[in-house]
């Protein structure tokens, strides 16, 4: 093979993921990003010429009320949610270090199985679960005294729904954050924790100035990935109200944008917010990806 | 040393207590699959299905909707596997084996675009589909699951082409291969392993997706299985359900996935934060 082939050959072997990716991915981002600066609704899709508006959609984010409602809902719950997950996976990481080995074990496979239910398989039994009829959730309720729980149907109003839908997340991303914060956990030399002891620190002052700060990268790599993954809840949202509840009170960016497409085909504002959510996820992204990047070289 | 002990227990059953919270939906899945709709209709929960039966299953597999889903799932995902497992391999041989121009943009790149979501571009690949005729067919679905998989499979994949030494395929030229002999008979069988998780990898991905499905196979016949799933949530929103039908479905939609997962759960997580704490 001569030198002059040997040197177009990584090109070559790149080649097909670009080709794949800019079709499949590359176009999509282009025709949004152009979308996003025109009027493009039913009309336009029968064919109507769609005229420049410059940036109103993205005006409209933050002046038209119903949008902004939206915006501020989806940041409030991403943020909440990513909290609390990384909060409980945290406590039930130090959980796992605590107790011995065959509960360690019995929690670790409960933990994976969890994470690896399908995310609809998952959302339809919680579903049932959470049914206003015959759920077991309602059923414990009235068993521990709350009597008003009995045929109260969760998913009816917001406030509800959005706990619930909250508490869904928490439940699937927890396994994720709590085996991870374990792995490092296990990383950290039992001698320093050992030494500490001896020097009279507690258990409290030993997690909060030696754990704490040792764990503290994957802590916040983690941190990161939920707030990216829980901007971008759809499925979850989606699901849930399929089992019943008014959408128009339930939506956060991701269904907003599936019913503007699906519905009223209001294509503009749904490239804008569709921007919009790119835009975080890469902002948000970019010190991640550049620890990785660190790690690789 | 004795309230050291208590507290040891204490802490042993609050783990098994977090256990049960975390594996309670997944038995209550299979729990609920196994019992008739009666015992299920009654106003206290049924915890362990004696007398349970494998009628709802039956009653699923017949079901001509789930065989249809079901093809539909296996053609979009073997379609995804082996397109992803292809394209990844050059792309990973790129990356791991050459110093080229360009390179680290193209990393970043794919970096970037792994974190993308789906729901900030479904809109306009549901326009874009639609433009090429694409709606409701398996293989359009699949051309948008394999870009979808690629570069994190591609990063997965750098690691084991990584982990095979250039040198042993140099020796091999030396002996007398050419570059592709050397490559196939040396470095390939000793990629397998990566291979095959980067194959788990795009199955689970491609097996599991809810989002982009929803927007591009709007026919009733072309749904893949969570479509058809979710069919079963919607409808129980209006009518009485018959949730011991839909959990066997769940229970059919998820069991192959928790075995596969458990097989590679270890090396997928540690493609996401590895190298994050270092000992």
């Amino acid at each position: 093979m001569s030198s002059r082939s040997s040197r177009r050959l990584p090109y070559l072997l790149t080649l097909p993921t670009l080709v794949l990716l800019l079709a499949a991915l590359g176009y999509p981002v282009a025709w949004q990003l152009v979308t996003s600066l025109r009027r493009y609704g039913l009309m336009q899709q029968f064919g109507a010429p769609a005229p420049w508006v410059g940036v109103d959609n993205y005006v409209a984010l933050v002046t038209d009320p119903s949008l902004w409602t939206v915006v501020v809902r989806s940041v409030v719950f991403c943020v909440v949610t990513a909290l609390v997950s990384v909060v409980v996976g945290g406590l039930i990481a130090l959980l796992m270090d605590a107790v011995p080995r065959w509960a360690r074990l019995v929690l670790q496979v409960c933990l994976l199985v969890a994470w690896a239910m399908p995310i609809v398989a998952a959302m339809t039994v919680w579903v049932w679960l959470v049914d206003w009829r015959r759920g077991v959730l309602n059923w414990l309720l009235v068993e521990v005294g709350v009597e008003s729980a009995y045929g109260h149907n969760w998913l009816a109003q917001p406030t509800s729904f959005f706990v619930i839908a909250s508490a869904i997340v928490v439940w699937m991303s927890v396994p994720f954050i709590a085996l991870s914060v374990y792995a490092g956990l296990t990383q950290l030399s039992p001698d320093v924790l050992e030494a500490a002891q001896l020097d009279g620190a507690g258990w409290f002052r030993r997690l909060r100035h030696i754990v704490l700060p040792l764990v503290a990268p994957v802590i916040s790599i983690v941190l990161l990935l939920q707030l990216i993954w829980d901007l971008r809840v759809f499925t979850q949202i989606k699901i849930l109200q399929d089992a019943g509840s008014v959408a128009s009170e339930t939506d956060l960016l991701g269904t907003y944008v599936y019913r503007l497409g699906t519905g009223t085909g209001d294509f503009g504002t749904a490239s804008a917010v569709s921007v919009l959510m790119l835009v975080l996820t890469i902002a948000l992204s970019w010190y991640y990806v550049r620890s990785l990047m660190a790690q690789e070289s | 040393m004795r309230r050291h002990r208590t507290s040891r227990v204490l802490l042993s059953v609050l783990a098994l207590v977090v256990s049960l919270v975390w594996a309670f939906p997944v038995y209550w899945m299979l729990n609920s699959a196994f019992l008739p709709n009666v015992v299920l209709q009654s106003t206290t929960p049924t915890f362990v299905p004696f007398g349970g039966s494998l009628r709802n299953f039956s009653a699923v597999v017949d079901d001509p909707a789930f065989l249809r889903a079901l093809g539909v799932s296996l053609v979009v995902t073997l379609t995804t596997v082996v397109a992803a497992i292809v394209v990844a391999f050059f792309g990973a041989l790129a990356i791991s084996r050459f110093r080229f121009r360009g390179r680290s943009s193209f990393v970043l790149a794919l970096l970037l675009i792994q974190m993308l979501p789906a729901e900030g571009l479904f809109i306009a690949q549901y326009k874009m589909m639609s433009s090429l005729g694409l709606l409701n067919h398996a293989l359009g679905l699949a051309v948008l699951y394999t870009a979808a998989v690629v570069p994190f499979t591609i990063w997965m994949l750098r690691g084991f082409v990584a982990g095979v030494p250039a040198e042993l395929e140099e020796a091999a030229m030396v002996d007398g291969l050419s570059r592709t002999q050397a490559f196939l008979r040396i470095t390939f069988p000793l990629l397998a392993p990566g291979l095959v998780a980067s194959g788990v990898y795009a199955f689970l991905q491609a097996w599991n997706e809810f989002t982009v499905a929803l927007v591009v196979m709007t026919a009733e016949d072309s749904r893949t299985l969570p479509l058809w799933l979710r069919g079963f949530v919607q409808a129980s929103a209006t009518r009485e359900t018959d949730w011991g039908q839909v959990m066997a479905a769940s229970t059919l939609v998820a069991v192959p996935v928790i075995v596969f997962f458990l097989v590679v759960q270890g090396r997928m997580s540690s493609g996401l934060v590895g190298g994050a704490v270092k000992g």
